[in-house]
């Protein structure tokens, strides 16, 4: 593999780019890393971050842990609560209940926490371009 | 066709010859209605962003909707219902994975791919590294992973419409491939995003319409008590409380639990790595429409998904399994047959009617979803490896988008041979490796490069090619293949992996190999590039002039 190949920095030629805006317009480079280095950024990405990855570890793991119970606990996943409903149904409909509640969760963080301190870094940086 | 195949048909025969031109009549209005559409949708699809994004103008609904559409494929609706009536609760394992999967997608993948990206998945892949060799590996493994999941549905097509359509000679099934793959090249070459969007989001109402009759219907048989209709299942399967406990279809030796294990892993983390969903988040103008459309999917395919409990284990309550496994091996048609017994049964009006529309409604699905699947690999072609590799960036948009619709041309086509050499193989085990190399192939680069500095170009390609070639050499080599009653190729064993699924193997390795890249790069990840996509993925910089119109 060719690793020597220096990274193109702003070495795109007439291509716009893969940036969303696809006009090549909008901030320069070095306010972008002035921005990610800033305060403000820095608190976004603790505020996204410290909610989003523990809670998928743990969707992931409470998802592994049903897999394993289902391979490896037949007798406990067999034992019956009422009628013919058994532990094994009440925590397969227990995934649907955590992926609705954990949608509903992340939904409100984002709408509370994210969006209003990532409309205020979006509007002043194209204020500024 | 195998011979219990054909006697198959006698349970839905009677019902099928006689309604036959129904059964046609509403596969023609389907078709005739989303040929409508995509003509349509045809004349506002002027500029690259209409034919790769429809726009970016979706609401988060309808986006929702489409998602659904496209997610929701033959083989959760057919093979799911078809798994839970055959295996009972191992079946339902499935809808689980496929259900938490989502919030994958939706925690750490469609918000920062919206705001990083324009119209592939390579547009977020690339952005930091070298682009040419990255959208080149991004390419590949898109239409790798879109090819693999786009023969599963054709050869679900021929399946089910050889059911329906008591078609049985191989001419015929090969006839009604062709016929998936020339519609699928109409609706994305002339409709582009748009046309696609609302083939999908139509199908995804006709598909939840046609679930909930059905349901209702079948709880209605059992006074709407779930234990009684579960109680009724285990009897009637002839296996008793084991087949409402885990362990029927994956419990039965060590190898076939890890097998489970791998599946399971694969499922959760190959969604946020398909190509096809991930171009969905660039039809919707901001990341706050992107979490929005994801929220309303995970209700509609969770929604789905429960009542696929219903269908299944109603299935397994009211037909025998014999009935089941005569018509489809796989328990494909598990569905549709449930349908004609909730209807009356075999003969009767309300059963074929039932037949018919539930039919239809499978037919709509795998046209949906094909669509979207071409679309993705089509895109991918045109834009990441002809416009950026080829072209090296300098294509005008007009050519891009002679090239995106002449490679929908030459998809279809490839699609159509291989589905017509396909039309018996195993589907099941075609989406899983799907899944499986979507989760050790492309999850792996999106998220390192969404999150991790240190990530470099060597990183990405071997995680990339690491992940691809794994997963499709454990395949090849395992019992899907050869060596066992159900491999694709009877006669030779060639097989040394032992599990159906690479997951477990391949996923872990897309990732080390993606950190292990990274390390021993000679090449410094580009900070100034991080700072971009970081900045842009979490606030939506720039985003605003994707919505000028």
């Amino acid at each position: 593999m060719a690793t020597e190949v220096p990274p193109q920095r702003n070495g795109r030629g007439t291509d716009p780019g893969p940036g969303p805006s696809g006009t090549g317009a909008g901030p320069a480079p070095e306010r972008f890393v002035e921005v990610q280095r800033g305060e403000e950024f820095g608190e976004l990405r603790r505020t996204y971050r410290s909610f989003a990855f523990p809670l998928t570890i743990a969707f992931i793991a409470w998802y592994l842990l049903y897999v394993l119970l289902s391979n490896y606990a037949g007798g406990f996943m067999a034992i019956r609560l009422f009628g013919h409903i058994n532990v094994a149904l009440v925590l397969g409909l227990g995934q649907f209940a955590t992926t609705f509640l954990i949608a509903w969760l992340y939904s409100r963080h984002a709408a509370h926490r994210l969006d209003p301190r990532a409309e205020a870094i979006k509007a002043r940086m194209e204020g500024d371009a | 066709m195998t011979i219990p195949a054909a006697s198959a048909l006698l349970a839905a025969d009677s019902a099928t010859t006689e309604h036959r031109p129904l059964i046609i009549a509403l596969f023609a209005a389907f078709v005739l209605a989303t040929l409508g559409i995509t003509i349509w949708a045809g004349r506002q699809t002027r500029s690259a962003a209409d034919f790769y994004a429809g726009g970016g103008q979706f609401t988060g609904f309808q986006n929702g909707l489409a998602i659904s559409g496209d997610y929701m494929s033959a083989a959760s609706f057919l093979g799911i219902s078809g798994a839970i009536a055959l295996y009972g609760y191992d079946g339902f394992l499935y809808s689980i994975g496929f259900l938490v999967a989502w919030l994958v997608a939706l925690l750490l993948v469609a918000e920062p791919l919206r705001n990083s990206g324009r119209f592939t998945m390579g547009d977020v892949l690339a952005y930091r590294m070298r682009q040419r060799p990255i959208r080149t590996a991004a390419g590949t493994s898109t239409i790798v992973v879109s090819i693999f999941y786009l023969l599963a549905q054709m050869a679900g097509a021929g399946v089910l419409v050889s059911l329906l359509l008591g078609i049985t000679s191989d001419g015929g099934k090969i006839a009604i491939v062709a016929l998936v793959g020339v519609l699928m090249i109409v609706y994305v070459t002339i409709g582009g995003m748009k046309g696609t969007t609302w083939v999908q989001m139509v199908k995804a109402v006709l598909l939840i319409a046609g679930t909930l009759l059905i349901t209702f219907l079948i709880l209605l048989k059992f006074d709407f008590n779930l234990s009684d209709l579960l109680g009724a299942a285990a009897t009637n399967s002839g296996k008793g409380d084991a087949f409402l406990e885990p362990g029927l279809k994956y419990g039965v030796s060590e190898v076939s639990k890890l097998d489970f294990l791998s599946l399971g892993i694969a499922l959760v983390l190959g969604t946020a790595g398909l190509p096809h969903i991930l171009i969905r988040f660039y039809t919707v103008p901001t990341a706050k429409a992107a979490r929005k459309s994801v929220n309303w999917a995970i209700g509609i395919i969770g929604a789905f998904y429960l009542m696929t409990i219903v269908l299944g284990f109603g299935a397994a309550a009211l037909l025998s399994g014999d009935t089941i496994k005569a018509s489809n091996k796989a328990g494909n048609t598990a569905a549709p047959l449930t349908a004609l017994e909730v209807g009356g049964g075999a003969g009767s009006t309300g059963g074929s009617i039932l037949l018919a529309v539930i039919s239809a409604v499978a037919f709509a699905t795998i046209l949906a979803v094909v669509a979207g699947l071409t679309l993705a690999s089509s895109s991918s072609f045109a834009h990441d490896i002809y416009a950026n590799v080829i072209k090296r960036g300098k294509a005008t948009e007009k050519q891009e988008m002679k090239a995106a619709r002449w490679a929908t041309v030459l998809i279809g086509i490839v699609s159509i041979a291989l589905g017509a050499l396909a039309r018996d193989l195993n589907v099941a085990g075609l989406v899983a490796l799907a899944f499986a190399v979507a989760a050790s192939a492309n999850l792996p680069t999106i998220l390192y490069s969404l999150f991790w500095k240190r990530f470099t170009t060597q990183g990405a390609l071997w995680s990339i090619y690491g992940g691809l070639i794994s997963s499709v050499v454990l395949v090849v080599f395992s019992p899907v293949v050869s060596g066992a009653a159900s491999s694709m190729i009877k006669d030779v064993d060639f097989h040394w992996f032992p599990l159906e699924n690479p997951g477990l193997v391949s996923i872990p390795l897309g990732f080390l190999l993606g950190w292990l890249g990274s390390l021993l790069s000679k090449e410094e990840p580009d900070p100034v590039k991080y700072a971009e996509l970081e900045v842009r993925s979490l606030t939506g910089v720039g985003t605003a002039e994707a919505v000028r119109h």
